[in-house]
């Protein structure tokens, strides 16, 4: 019996996905586990597999799409099996939007219903599926590709221009040269063009960009944010950093400046535990972990993967931790237990040369800290002005649970620990 | 002809009617006067006959040029051209060469109907051990064909049935040119459009482009001059250029050296398309008698504007 397949829930918090793509085509062998599609979530781009066995019938939603849970996206069944009735009660559930369909909660009893067929059987039914022409115009008629020339596929790709937002003007919505042309103009509009009045370009929302502003604008609307800003000298530090490649090149490694802080934050978070807590409404939960989430600027926004165990940890360990985590978020690959459940965020732009800035608190944590870069200036030391290297912390504090002078505290242990290195070890 | 036939005494021509007549279209006037009946041969009507005889010739250390009246006869010496001028090289492991050529008119005349109208390139190309070539103007047909007389190896030489009246500069005399087999040239540059053609639409192309430039849409046109061994480096450099290319050529649709060049710039120049290659083509039917239709089945001017128009989205 073929039955609909729901879009199914990837992560604890999705309340919709983006079907990125489809792995299996129309008239494929589809085996329990195989990955049917890659759906993008609030947290990730994860893979959505098959809880049933059989033959993928039917592709009811284009790539591109963004829908909620269990809205039916495919027909799997029989090779051959008439879908027509499935094809209608799919397309009224979509209408109806997050439809009763098969909900894919049920999945192991499922495996056993589809299965009513061996595997040689499947395999043979399953070859002659794709022979005729009308199930290939049909593919090609429901399948949500960008249509484009190769030579603009190639521009784009040097350009680093997502296709998606090129508006096209050819044979059935074609992108061609002179739209990827135009649309560079839009985009950086020159001297010649002023006085035009261009329209904005208009881009889809991703699901990553719709989570970061739905989460942050909920962190500046609820918590009452309140900072705290420290200036640090940060020589002992930049010099421990030093000594410490020193002794690691033999071994190929090196740790950041940016790993030493998290050492340092995390430290000062087991000195002063009331700011490694969250405000749960009704309790407040004083986390006997030390988990740092560290933000991370991907294309086209912002990943907050988590470092556990921070305060455990050596720092080449929490080196090569950061540059695995950072590398997985650039490339989408973190799961959403890579971003779940930080104590405490760290913010670091002091790459852009930012002296101070304050951060939005990444909620449910109490607490984030944001990274300045290093300034060599004239420092006042025993009454004589001496070369400095000075580096400002700023903290941004839940009110709630960190009052100003638990916050305070945090600070002043974090630059203690920062002007003098060895006090990590105690 | 006759200036390698003055250099190397052993070409001799053969074929219907090139001698004491002249030739159908007078391309041998004078040689019989200048070189005599042993080295212009009148034969019968029996294309596979002298064809054959031609080729043991050309085994034998002879530089025969084959005359057929026409391309439309030499179906009846198909199989000698393939089975054994082609093959004769390979099959002798090298031993016996077979330096002829075989030239005529080809293609649609005027009004002489479906058996007398074939554009034959395809049939020639699509054999390994021949060269094919067919010139669009006066000074390559010339330079082309001291080549092909020079070449050591079986030549089909397709002369336009309707150019034989077009005037063009060839070189002073005395100025001997050789235009080597296997390359293609520049017959108009431009900017927008690469157009490939060959031929009779050679000229129906550069009236076109001329057209099309008044418009705004300016073309390049080249001529692959031979169709085998295919020179596609120019073509493909162009395309890269233009990113569009429409094909033009008398011949039917259906394969062929127009269906070649279009597999070959897809696979050279793919990441530079911005629309799929075009063909203009002979239309895919017998060549019809009445006038009105024959010039309808050959390519137009129209067609070739229309194709070129679409290829640069420019409607």
């Amino acid at each position: 019996m073929a039955k609909i397949i729901g879009l199914p829930k990837l992560s604890p918090t999705m309340e919709e996905g983006t079907l990125v793509a489809w792995i299996k085509k129309e008239g494929e062998k589809v085996e329990v586990d195989d990955v049917l599609a890659e759906v993008e979530t609030d947290k990730a781009t994860m893979e959505f597999r098959s809880f049933d066995r059989g033959v993928l019938l039917k592709i009811l939603v284009p790539e591109g799409e963004t829908l909620e849970p269990d809205v039916p996206v495919a027909i799997i069944g029989k090779a051959g099996e008439d879908i027509a009735d499935l094809i209608a009660e799919a397309e009224a559930g979509r209408d109806a939007g997050a439809a009763a369909a098969a909900a894919p909660e049920t999945a192991p009893e499922t495996v056993s219903e589809t299965v009513s067929e061996t595997a040689s059987e499947t395999a043979s039914e399953t070859a002659s599926v794709p022979a005729t022409g009308a199930e290939i115009g049909e593919l090609g008629a429901t399948s949500g590709r960008v249509l484009s020339s190769p030579l603009v596929r190639r521009l784009a790709r040097e350009r680093s221009i997502d296709l998606r937002a090129v508006q096209g003007s050819g044979p059935r919505g074609r992108i061609v040269k002179r739209d990827i042309d135009s649309y560079e103009v839009e985009v950086a509009p020159s001297f010649a063009s002023l006085g035009e009045r261009l329209p904005p370009r208009v881009a889809k929302a991703s699901s990553m960009r719709r989570t970061i502003a739905r989460r942050l604008t909920e962190s500046m609307q609820t918590i009452p944010h309140y900072y705290l800003t420290i200036d640090v000298d940060i020589a002992p530090l930049a010099d421990a950093r030093k000594a410490m490649n020193a002794e690691l090149e033999a071994a190929g490694k090196k740790v950041s400046l940016n790993d030493l802080i998290i050492k340092a934050a995390a430290v000062a978070l087991r000195r002063v535990p009331e700011v490694n807590a969250s405000w749960m409404e009704k309790e407040i939960h004083f986390h006997q972990v030390v988990d740092i989430s560290i933000a991370v600027a991907v294309d086209d926004g912002l990943m907050t993967p988590v470092l556990r165990d921070a305060d455990r940890k050596g720092v080449s360990q929490i080196a090569e931790e950061v540059r695995n985590l950072a590398e997985r978020a650039r490339e989408r690959k973190l799961q959403p237990e890579d971003m779940s459940n930080g104590t405490f965020s760290i913010s670091n732009l002091g790459m852009f040369g930012i002296e101070e800035f304050t951060a939005v608190i990444n909620p449910p944590e109490g607490a984030i800290l944001a990274v300045g870069t290093i300034r060599s200036e004239p420092v006042v030391q025993d009454d004589a002005i001496v070369p400095g290297r000075r580096m400002r912390f700023t903290m941004s504090c839940d009110h709630r649970i960190i009052d100003g002078a638990t916050g305070a505290k945090f600070m002043s242990a974090f630059k203690r620990i920062v002007e003098s290195p060895s006090n990590m070890l105690l | 002809m006759l200036e390698e036939m003055e250099r190397d005494e052993r070409i001799f021509l053969m074929g219907e009617e090139v001698g004491h007549y002249q030739g159908a279209y007078k391309v041998s006037e004078g040689l019989l006067e200048k070189f005599g009946e042993r080295r212009v041969i009148d034969t019968p009507i029996a294309e596979a006959g002298f064809a054959g005889v031609g080729i043991g010739a050309a085994m034998a250390g002879l530089r025969p040029i084959i005359e057929f009246m026409t391309w439309n006869f030499s179906f009846v010496a198909f199989d000698q051209i393939i089975s054994n001028a082609a093959k004769v090289h390979q099959m002798s492991a090298g031993a016996i060469q077979v330096p002829i050529v075989f030239r005529g008119p080809n293609g649609a005349a005027k009004q002489v109907a479906s058996q007398h109208s074939h554009s034959c390139a395809p049939f020639y190309t699509n054999i390994p051990g021949l060269y094919v070539i067919q010139p669009s103007t006066p000074r390559d047909a010339k330079g082309l064909l001291k080549s092909a007389i020079r070449s050591n190896n079986p030549v089909i030489f397709l002369e336009g049935e309707t150019l034989y009246g077009v005037k063009g500069e060839v070189p002073d005399e005395g100025v001997e040119e050789l235009i080597p087999i296997g390359l293609s040239s520049l017959a108009r540059p431009g900017t927008d459009c690469t157009i490939v053609t060959w031929g009779r639409p050679y000229y129906t192309v550069l009236a076109a482009a001329d057209k099309l430039e008044a418009e705004g849409i300016s073309c390049e046109v080249i001529d692959p001059r031979t169709l085998r061994p295919l020179d596609t480096s120019l073509m493909v450099q162009s395309v890269k250029k233009t990113n569009r290319c429409v094909v033009v050529h008398e011949h039917w649709p259906y394969g062929g050296p127009g269906a070649e060049i279009v597999d070959r710039i897809q696979r050279e120049a793919f990441d530079y398309l911005d629309a799929p290659v075009e063909r203009v083509t002979g239309l895919d039917v017998p060549m019809p008698y009445a006038l009105n239709l024959e010039d309808k089945v050959l390519p137009t001017e129209e067609r070739v504007i229309d194709a070129v128009k679409r290829v640069a989205y420019a409607s």
